[in-house]
């Protein structure tokens, strides 16, 4: 094992003080709307988002410059004592990913939550300001932890400020849309605290780097590893635990449908990530990553063929969201096991991470053309959607592109990740999973189609409600073109996704 | 049988009362209460893990005690989150039952 282990993270790397800002900037907008009262919280949060898009493009840089993962040692005590903070390639990768889609979420939000002048502002647009960089706080908490127990605790500051997003408006359904939602998070994150307590017990550490040393095949570590992947399971809502996910994205205001659904639930994506290639290589067996990767074949049929049947626009993202979550887990069959030695492992691997960035862009540019439309003609029917390209054509566009990259379809992000997913299947004779992955890209073209062939349908615009001003349409317009652009990314394996990550998948290709 | 192994087993079977009770009561505030003796057999499991990996001359390992702390002040926001939710719930709808109705037809 110790060939492949992490390098252990004993010592603050130059930059590594930057993971600490990227942390705490956004809880130091919190604590100044505390303290300034509710005025200025608009003003506050941008201020802050801009601070912390230039702290994750700074971690970006300084990890691609150095070739090496940041690590900051808190309090400069060392594991197993102390916690450390880690920043490789694939976490600098999405605090990026993080960061300019909470910026543009931000910017969104103001036509929502905004505040005209220095007033009080409503307790809903208080409330979801704090919670923006709440969760902002969390997910980078997520990226950087280095410890299970210190991820634990991030997950958790992440479910507390995402399910208030959820019943922002207060309605019932809302309401039993996020209690539903808590109830599932509670019983994921008390599966994932006994697995950390099992864990400690056996091995004596929480520290990932120690622990990959540490843990050997065992009864101990499988049952482990195994209560913590059904917690996390739950709170990133594979099939068949997605049950709270459709009513709580679709019900959320539609800034916080955009968070919830392009961010949140891949925080805990990464700590499985985390659990499964960092802390416990070679831990997951063939049948393991087989399972898992089954379930999410399950999502991507299920989610997709029920996204099918949906009336209302919003709900049919959110069930979209189900079945793109299940291309995440074709990363444990292709990239580990038996697999972590072919080349093709460091390709799936690529691709999974290249479906998740492209995914949490679609997925926000979709949501927030949702609620471009739903604003303007005040419902979100889609039987009722007719011409509504001919009134909101960069927003039908938008949805579009989006929509490129859920189908798989060139040129995209989502088509270059579902590529090299689909060729990691092939080359790895796991063809079954290939079979599923283009029946999910025709029922992705299916729903999609469903919403735009309604939209262009009529040449008639229908009256809208209000107008919806230009810079909005433009601003879901970029966030779908980033989607689209990180389809230009070379069709090969990225060396900064393998930084910081044991040697077996930088030299895989050699 | 030792006071550790005793405690141990108590501390498995509140982990599945608890998840019993949370999968199986529709009634809200069950569940979270079951939640509750959930997490507290998780706690009861850090404490035994305490005991066993103290060091020669101490009375427990203070790792996993600092770590009880940390997850009953989490289970305790948790469940204050989830009462409020609930109070919420029943001001707004009078309801306090998880319906298990299809969500894929609600709110049309």
């Amino acid at each position: 094992m110790a060939p492949d282990a992490i390098v252990l993270s004993d010592a603050t790397t130059a930059d590594g003080y930057l993971l600490v800002l990227a942390i705490i900037f956004p809880v130091i907008g919190i604590l100044l709307t505390l303290a300034f009262g509710g005025r200025y919280v608009e003003r506050i949060a941008l201020v802050l988002l801009l601070a912390g898009l230039v702290v994750a493009i700074a971690i970006f840089a300084a990890v691609l410059r150095d070739d090496q993962s940041l690590v900051y040692i808190v309090g400069n005590w060392k594991p197993p004592l102390g916690i450390a903070l880690r920043a490789d390639g694939v976490s600098a990768a999405m605090m990026l990913t993080i960061a300019v889609i909470i910026c543009a979420i931000g910017l969104y939000a103001r036509g929502e939550f905004g505040q005209s002048q220095a007033t009080v502002p409503t307790r809903a647009s208080y409330a979801f300001w704090v919670l923006l960089l709440a969760i902002w706080s969390g997910l980078n908490a997520m990226a950087v932890g280095a410890d299970l127990f210190n991820l634990y605790v991030a997950l958790e500051l992440l479910t507390f400020a995402a399910v208030p997003l959820v019943c922002l408006k207060g309605y019932e359904e809302t309401i039993k849309a996020a209690l539903r939602y808590m109830l599932f998070a509670l019983l994921g994150s008390v599966l994932y605290l006994l697995g950390i307590a099992l864990i400690y017990g056996a091995y004596g550490t929480l520290d990932i780097a120690l622990l990959s040393d540490r843990v050997r095949p065992e009864p101990i570590a499988w049952i482990a590893a195994a209560l913590m992947t059904a917690g996390l399971l739950a709170k990133t809502a594979l099939f068949p635990l997605h049950l709270w996910l459709p009513p709580a994205h679709a019900g959320a205001p539609p800034p916080g449908s955009a968070v919830l659904s392009a961010l949140v639930v891949k925080g805990s994506f990464i700590l499985i990530v985390r659990l499964w290639f960092d802390a416990m290589p070679g831990l997951l067996s063939f049948a393991a990553a087989q399972l898992l990767a089954a379930l999410g074949a399950g999502a991507i049929l299920f989610g997709s063929v029920l996204a099918l049947r949906q009336a209302r626009l919003k709900l049919l993202i959110a069930y979209s969201t189900i079945a793109q979550i299940g291309y995440l887990f074709f990363i444990f069959p292709l990239a580990s096991g038996d697999s972590a030695s072919t080349p093709w492992s460091s390709i799936a691997w690529t691709g999974g991470w290249l479906q998740l960035f492209s995914h949490a862009f679609a997925k926000a540019a979709m949501f927030m053309a949702a609620g471009l439309i739903a604003e303007a003609v005040g419902h979100d029917q889609i039987a009722d959607l007719r011409g509504i390209g001919r009134a909101l054509p960069v927003t039908i566009f938008a949805f579009g592109l989006a929509g490129l990259s859920l189908m798989g379809v060139p040129p995209s992000g989502g088509f270059v990740a579902k590529w090299m997913l689909l060729s990691a299947t092939v080359m790895e004779g796991q063809w079954w999973w290939a079979v599923v992955m283009l029946v999910g890209g025709l029922l992705a073209g299916g729903y999609v189609f469903m919403v735009l062939g309604k939209a262009l349908s009529s040449t008639t615009p229908p009256v809208l409600r209000v107008s919806i001003p230009r810079h909005s349409e433009v601003l879901v317009l970029a966030v779908a073109l980033c989607a689209v652009l990180l389809g230009l990314v070379p069709l090969q394996p990225s060396e900064f996704l393998t930084i910081g990550r044991p040697d077996i998948h930088t030299t895989a290709l050699q | 049988m030792t006071s550790g192994v005793l405690l141990g087993y108590c501390g498995a079977v509140l982990v599945g009362l608890g998840l019993f009770g949370l999968v199986t009561n529709p009634e809200i505030l069950r569940k979270i209460l079951a939640f509750n003796v959930l997490g507290n057999g998780v706690f009861l499991l850090f404490g035994v893990i305490a005991r066993r990996g103290a060091a020669a001359g101490l009375g427990a390992d203070p790792v996993p005690q600092a770590l009880v702390i940390t997850g009953i002040v989490v289970a305790f926001s948790a469940t204050a989150m989830a009462v409020g939710l609930l109070v919420r719930l029943n001001k707004v709808s009078g309801q306090t039952i998880m319906t298990s109705d299809d969500p894929t037809n609600s709110g049309k």
